[in-house]
Formats: structure tokens, sequence, C-alpha cells
């Protein structure tokens, strides 16, 4: 009856901008050094994982007008953190998040077909659309696009990425230093593209890179963000970490592929999840319920209730009732800069459910913000997650995970010293690499 | 500026003053396979691997061992060309480079102590970006990043980003091309302002971890920049905290009064072309002046002399090595600074003869990578510290420690 076990891909999320992050524990350290970094990415390399993650942020949080001070607030630039990481380990693919609004495609193929270079093949971009006018007071180009464009802009951009990719078709460098040879071709790099957003011509000036391009990660959830990652992604980052949710996004997106004249295995769905390590379940049960106590304050509690509200709640009891005045729903937004708001697209539904909800549980503000917003995905003990997590991926509620610890730069090291070992031993996750780009880890075809 | 090391041994050669020699600080630049564009034919060339980790990593470890200051990493927006302002079609040379600041970083934890400043290019880059990326590198490195900020005028490259056009410029001394060339560097200027204003957009004690209020940096110690200029503006602050250098060491390369004004303002070194001692000690009273002008004469301010070398111990050899380069590539070298061709030791009585019209430093550009950055790091250097015009150690852990330079208090933070 049985179809072979599919290989699980396991990636790490360094932490950084969110409320995940407890960084009051003892055990945090810092999240800007780069011995942090390195730590964290040792980890994921000694415990074999496919590649490491970082997100990006363009423009520090504000709420009320005011600079949002309870979270984690600061990170390093992506690309100098990924190519020093590139020095500090061997395997490890090198996964950054790029915004498609705020660079240029020469600028951004430049920096990924050089990381690539310095990495071995190990490099991958998330692209993302950015956000809006608020990020833009920190580019030249200012303003924001509309979201429609927003988006025709990530298409286009990342087309001509891989059309500057693709300039270099890998034979031009000859260099032989007894005939005087060095190029093949003195028109390599050459390329043109006209289009809606770019307008560009010219020759790229980086030879083509071990992976030919980066590997491709796509993070959007709507239609067509997910049409988008079924065109053109490699992997889609996804937030269905859950078996039900996980199991109906990764049906939807692999039934998309074909319409691209692309087979199921060529895009990897892969959700962020957090865990939480026990040596008993009760004991990770009461264990993941003190972290999102941590995680969520009273004070976040509120904060984080204003992003459906929309109007400053200060004055509420995060351990009384919800408020009973309606959400603003002007075009005003009191929180800026952070991505979840746009998840609550509704919210007068969401304030009347989450009242119903609260009500019938008897919930204060900070325990629902708690029950809707912090849920860890994986509590267990490590027999309990490395079972869970071979069950959801065999039953294609993804093809693996993106964990993100919530103590950094330390919280990966249970899972790796715990869990990795047991899916080793159940010959679902590799005990050691095979090949050395992330392109080989992740079992995609070279690009053509 | 660092104060003279000691004075002049009888055996060392008297310089043409009748001051101590200074200890000099050194810097090489770093290109592909060396300045000479027919480098690459060497057998020490290794021009397989300009395009690895590895070969950038060697160059730099060489440069560490030779207790240099730091190395710059040349770029550009656009494929190397033997032609000023356009694009070519030369086969026989290195084409084809690594982002600077990408190859920065990747050997930033393989070394120590010296300082590592790639370059930049201002006119089609975001200031917000590369405040960031070197801010960062400061961190990777523990304090060693600087930043070698650079305009283009190439049409070319303008096509490459499509946002504005840059007309070519036909005749050098025109009033269209010195409006053009003053825009180019009035806006790098203006890119500057922002990446020092970002640099200091965060206190450095503004994360505070406040666990009884819940507060994990104290807003207050943040700071909008409001920057506005004409073709730019930028809100702040950073996303990355202050680095550990506060402020990363800035340089530019210059040439004329245009770029000198650009170093006046906002550079901590400026690297110039003397060909001779009257022009170095012209050069040095110009930006003294213009950095009077801008305000700054209180500041410390390096002016490195920029020199590509032919070094061999015998100084026919270096000449002929020239020569063999040059047929090689079927032209004579020319360089916009001066070239030297002879032996370490003549070298250094070259530098210091150019350091008393005023240089605290020299910046050179090794004709061949594999061959002159030895011929720097194990000849001239001894010859320089037998000279007491060189450390025989690093005696600090950061880049402006290197350059006697103070690490700088926020502009922003209340006295």
């Amino acid at each position: 009856m049985s179809k072979p076990l599919k290989q699980i891909h396991l990636a790490a999320h360094f932490p950084g901008v969110n409320n995940t992050t407890v960084w009051s524990d003892p055990r945090a350290g810092s999240h800007i050094e780069f011995s942090s970094f390195a730590h964290f990415a040792r980890t994921a390399e000694r415990a074999k994982f496919d590649f490491l993650f970082l997100a990006e942020g363009l423009r520090l949080r504000e709420q009320g007008g005011h600079i949002y001070d309870l979270d984690v607030v600061g990170r390093p630039d992506t690309f100098t953190v990924l190519s020093a990481l590139a020095a500090v380990t061997e395997r490890l693919g090198l996964t950054g998040t790029i915004n498609s609004t705020f660079n240029e495609p020469y600028e951004v193929a430049r920096q990924f077909a050089s990381l690539d270079h310095l990495s071995g093949g190990r490099a991958a971009w998330n692209v993302v659309t950015s956000w809006d006018a608020f990020t833009g007071e920190n580019f030249r180009r200012g303003g924001f696009l509309p979201q429609e464009e927003r988006y025709s802009r990530a298409k286009e951009f990342l087309a001509t990425a891989n059309e500057l990719f693709d300039s270099w078709d890998g034979n031009e460098i000859v260099a032989d230093q007894e005939t005087g040879v060095f190029l093949r071709d003195a028109k390599a790099g050459a390329f043109v593209h006209s289009g809606q957003h770019f307008d560009i011509e010219g020759r790229f000036n980086v030879p083509r890179s071990p992976q030919g391009r980066p590997v491709i990660f796509q993070a959007g959830d709507s239609d067509e963000g997910r049409e988008f990652a079924a065109s053109s992604a490699d992997a889609i980052f996804s937030r269905y970490a859950d078996l039900d949710t996980g199991r109906a996004f990764y049906t939807d997106v692999k039934n998309r592929l074909a319409r691209h004249g692309r087979r199921p295995d060529q895009l990897l769905v892969l959700p962020a999840a957090t865990f939480v390590l026990g040596d008993t379940d009760e004991e990770a049960r009461e264990l993941a319920h003190d972290v999102r106590r941590q995680q969520v304050s009273g004070a976040t509690a509120l904060k984080h209730l204003e992003f459906v509200w929309n109007r400053d709640l200060s004055s509420y009891d995060p351990d009384g009732p919800l408020p009973d005045v309606d959400p603003d729903v002007s075009d005003t937004h009191i929180s800026k800069g952070r991505a979840q708001v746009r998840m609550y697209r509704d919210p007068l539904a969401i304030a009347r459910e989450w009242r119903e909800r609260a009500e019938a549980n008897n919930w204060s503000i900070r325990d629902l913000v708690i029950e809707t917003g912090n849920r860890q995905n994986f509590i267990g003990t490590p027999e309990t997650v490395a079972r869970t997590i071979n069950d959801y991926v065999q039953s294609d509620a993804a093809d693996g995970f993106i964990l993100v610890p919530h103590i950094t730069p330390t919280g990966l090291d249970p899972f790796a010293d715990k869990v990795v070992p047991l899916l080793q031993e159940q010959g679902v996750f590799r005990t050691d690499y095979e090949g050395t780009t992330l392109r080989d880890h992740l079992g995609l075809d070279a690009p053509a | 500026m660092s104060p003279s090391a000691a004075s002049p041994s009888p055996a060392s050669p008297a310089p043409s003053t009748s001051t101590p020699p200074a200890a000099l600080h050194l810097a090489v630049a770093l290109d592909g396979t060396g300045w000479h564009p027919a480098s690459w034919r060497e057998p020490v060339a290794r021009p397989r691997e300009v395009f690895t980790a590895g070969y950038w990593a060697d160059l730099v470890a060489e440069a560490e061992r030779g207790l240099l200051d730091l190395v710059t990493i040349e770029d550009g927006l656009g494929p190397q060309s033997s032609h000023f302002l356009d694009p070519g079609e030369r086969t026989d040379q290195v084409r084809g480079r690594l982002d600077a600041v990408l190859v920065a970083a990747r050997i930033a934890p393989l070394t120590r102590h010296i300082g590592i400043v790639p370059t930049t290019v201002a006119t089609h880059t975001e200031p917000f970006h590369i405040s960031k990326a070197i801010a960062t590198l400061d961190y990777v490195s523990s304090g060693r990043a600087g930043l070698r900020v650079q305009i283009t005028a190439r049409p070319n490259e303008a096509a490459h980003f499509g946002r504005r056009t840059i007309p070519r410029i036909e005749a050098y001394e025109s009033p269209d091309t010195q409006e053009l060339v003053t825009e180019l560097f009035d806006e790098a200027a203006d890119y500057v302002e922002v990446v020092r204003r970002l640099w200091d957009s965060w206190e450095d004690d503004a994360e505070i971890r406040d666990v009884a209020t819940g507060r994990f940096v104290d807003r207050d110690k943040l700071h909008y920049i409001d920057f506005q200029g004409r073709r730019f503006s930028v809100k702040g602050p950073s996303i990355t905290p202050r680095p550990p250098q506060g402020q990363p060491v800035v340089t530019a390369l210059a040439h004329a009064t245009v770029p000198y004004r650009l170093v006046a303002r906002q550079a901590d070194i400026g690297f110039v072309t003397p060909q001779d001692t009257d022009q170095a000690r012209a050069i040095v009273a110009e930006i003294r002046a213009e950095r009077l002008a801008a305000g700054r004469a209180d500041e410390p301010l390096h002016i490195f002399g920029d020199l590509v070398v032919f070094l061999d111990d015998d100084p026919a050899e270096a000449a002929a090595r020239r020569e063999r380069l040059d047929a090689l590539a079927g032209e004579p070298y020319t360089s916009d600074a001066r070239i030297f061709t002879g032996t370490p030791a003549q070298l250094a009585d070259l530098l210091q003869e150019l350091a008393a019209a005023g240089l605290s430093g020299f910046r050179l550009r090794p004709a061949v990578a594999g061959h002159d950055l030895p011929a720097i790091t194990r000849g001239l250097v001894p010859e320089l510290q037998r000279r007491d015009a060189f450390r025989h150690a690093y005696e600090a852990d950061t880049l402006r420690g290197l350059l006697g330079l103070a690490r700088p208090a926020n502009r922003y933070a209340a006295a």
C-alpha cells in the first residue's frame, strides 16, 4: 500500500522583530551581534538543516505615532549577515527576504549572484512586495505603489532578475593565460528588458553563479500570491502549520502547478512553525503556556488589539473584557509597518468574532490575544514533536518546516540535539548533506 | 593622525625635510587580479578563482599579515572597460566582479585586525540600504568597517537602472560637464550625510531591555533623521543599531576641486593622486582649505596618496615586468595615479618624501595582486619598519583606532 516516505525539509528562521521572541528570558542573547547569527547558523548546520532564513524590515514600526518599543527592535542587514555566515558554515543554505519595491533588479541580481558565488551555491531569495508610503519615506523612489501594481512590479522584478542571471550561460570565462582569452564572448551579460516597470539594458557584470540562479521563495498568501509562487517560485513560505489548513493550502498550491507546466515536486511548501519541548508532554504544555504569557504581556495584548480596533486602547484593562466600542474603520491606521495588520481585512467581523469567543470562554483581552495569536505549533516531548512533524509531512500538510525558536540565539539547540536524531532514526531526515548547494538539499532541478 | 613614532636613526635615509619621519598608514586597493589589465596573465594571478571567496580571503589575509591599516575593494555597476566612459568589447581582460560589500562581509569573519572598506556607488543606490549594510559590516568585523563612496557618470550604467539618464560627457572643461559632475558629487555628499545620520539615529544605549516596563528600547533614544535633499529624502531612524565604531570610516578618491570638496565635507580619508611632492603639497592645501570652509577644520582628516606599484628586488626586474605586461595588453599602462616601478626600498624613499608634503598615508594599488601585494607586505613593510615609519604590531582593535580617530559622539544624543 505504502508510497515511499517523503524526506522532510527543515530550516531555521533567526527570529527578530516580533513578539514571539522572548527577549526578557535570561538566556536571550543579542539579536544584532554576529556571534548570535554564527551560533544559530552553526546549530542549523550541525543538525543538517536545509537553510537559515532571515526576514526583513525597512522601517521601525510605529503605533499611535510612536516607535513600537515592546518587541525586539532593530536588525542587521540581510545580505551582509548572510555573506558573513557563508564564512562560518559550509553547506547550510542562506535565504534572505528582499523586497521588490525599494530596490532595483540590477543591484539585487548582483547581490544574490555574488552571494551565490561567495557561498559556493547556497543563496536563496524570498521575494516580497513591500508595504506602503510609510516604508517609502526611507527610500529614493519614495511614495508607494497601489496594491495591484506592487504585485505586478514584483513579478516583473523577478522576471527581470532572472533575465540578468541568465545573461551569462556559464561558459564565457576561459581565462587562458597562454592565449590571452579571458572571455569567450564579448557580449557576455548582454540584456534588454522593456516592460511596464523596468526599461533597462546593458551588460550584467556578475558571471553565472554556482546555482545559476538563487533558489526563489515566495511568501504571499493571496490568490495572486499563490499563483505567483506556482508560476515562478521554488518554495513557498506559508503560515499554515496546522494539519487541516496546511493540507488545504498544500493541495491548492500544488494543484496550481500543472497550469504553469510544472510538476508538484518543483514547488516546496514550507510553513513557519514554533515548538516547545519538554521531558513529558504535560511539562511541555505547561512550558508552552508560560512562554505565551511571556510573549504577551498586558501592554503587548492591548497593542495587539489595537491592530484590529485601530483605536487607542491604553485605558483598557488587559485583564478585563474586550472593548464594547467597535473598531475604527477609517483610512488612517494607528499601527504602521506591521505586516500582520494586513491579515485583519474585515475588522468589524473580527471584533465581533473575538468578543463572542472571549465571552464564551471567559477570556480577558490578554487571554484572547494569547489564544488567537501565539499558539505554538509543536508542543511535547522530542518523540511527540518528531512524530507530529513526520505525520504532517507524510500526510501532505507540508514538505517540511521553517522553525522559529522563541529564544535568540540558542533556542534551536534543543531541537537539533533531541528532535533531529529521532527524525534521522525514522529515515525521514538526512544524516549528512548529500550535495553542496541549496538546490541539492531541496531536491530542485538546476535552472534551464 | 598618529604622532611620529621615533626620531630617524642615523642609518635611515634622511627625508627631504628636517622633521622626523611620521609613522605612515598603509592601505591596499584590491581590484580583480591587479590593476594592470594584463595582470591576470601572470602565473601567480589565479584568474579562474576571482569569483570565489577563497581568492579574496587569501589576499586579505596577506594584507593583514603585513599589518596594513585597511584594504579597499573596488566595485562598479557595469563591466570593466578600457574606455573611460563607455563599455568595451575586449575579451582579453578580466570582466565581471562581485558586489564589494558582500565580498567584504564574506572575509570579515576570517580576519581580526585589518580594516575592510568596500566601494559603493552613490549615483544609483539607496543610502538607507548602504547605511545598514556598512553598520552590519562593522558588527560582523567588530569595528573594522569603512566605506568608499564613488559616483558614476557612465551613461551605460545609468541604463542598467533606467531611473535617470546621464548625458554623455564630451568636453571635460565645458560648463555642462562641470554642472553634471558637481551635481553627482553633491548628490554623493547628501548620500554620505544620510548614511552618517542613520548611523547616529540610534543612541548607543537605546536598547534597554527593561523587564519591569516591558520596553525593549527607549524610544527617546531613537531619532528621525528627516533628511531632505535635492535628489532624495530619508526619514529614518535606521533599522540597525549604531555600529561598534559609532561612525565607520568614510573614504573617497578625488582628483579635482569638486571631489576634493566631497572629501573635505564628508570623508575621514581622502585618496588623492599627486605625481610629485609639489603637487601633493598643493592638493593637501586645497583640501584643508575646503575642510576649513566646510566648518570641519578641527576634525581629523587623513589624506592618502594613491600609487600603482610594480615591486621587485631588482629595479630592472620591475621595469621588465611592466614592459612584459604592457606588451601583453597591447598598449602602455596608464593610470590616474603615479605608477611606481622599482624596489621596496626605493618605494619607501618615495613614500617618505611624499609624506613630508603632508600625506598621512598611502593606498597602494598592486599592479599584479598575487605578486605586488606580497612584495608590499614582505618587502616594503619591513623596510618601513626598519626606518621606524610603520607599526610592528596592530595597536588597536578597530579601524578608527588604527587610524588614530576617536569614536565620535552621537550628534543626536543629549549632551
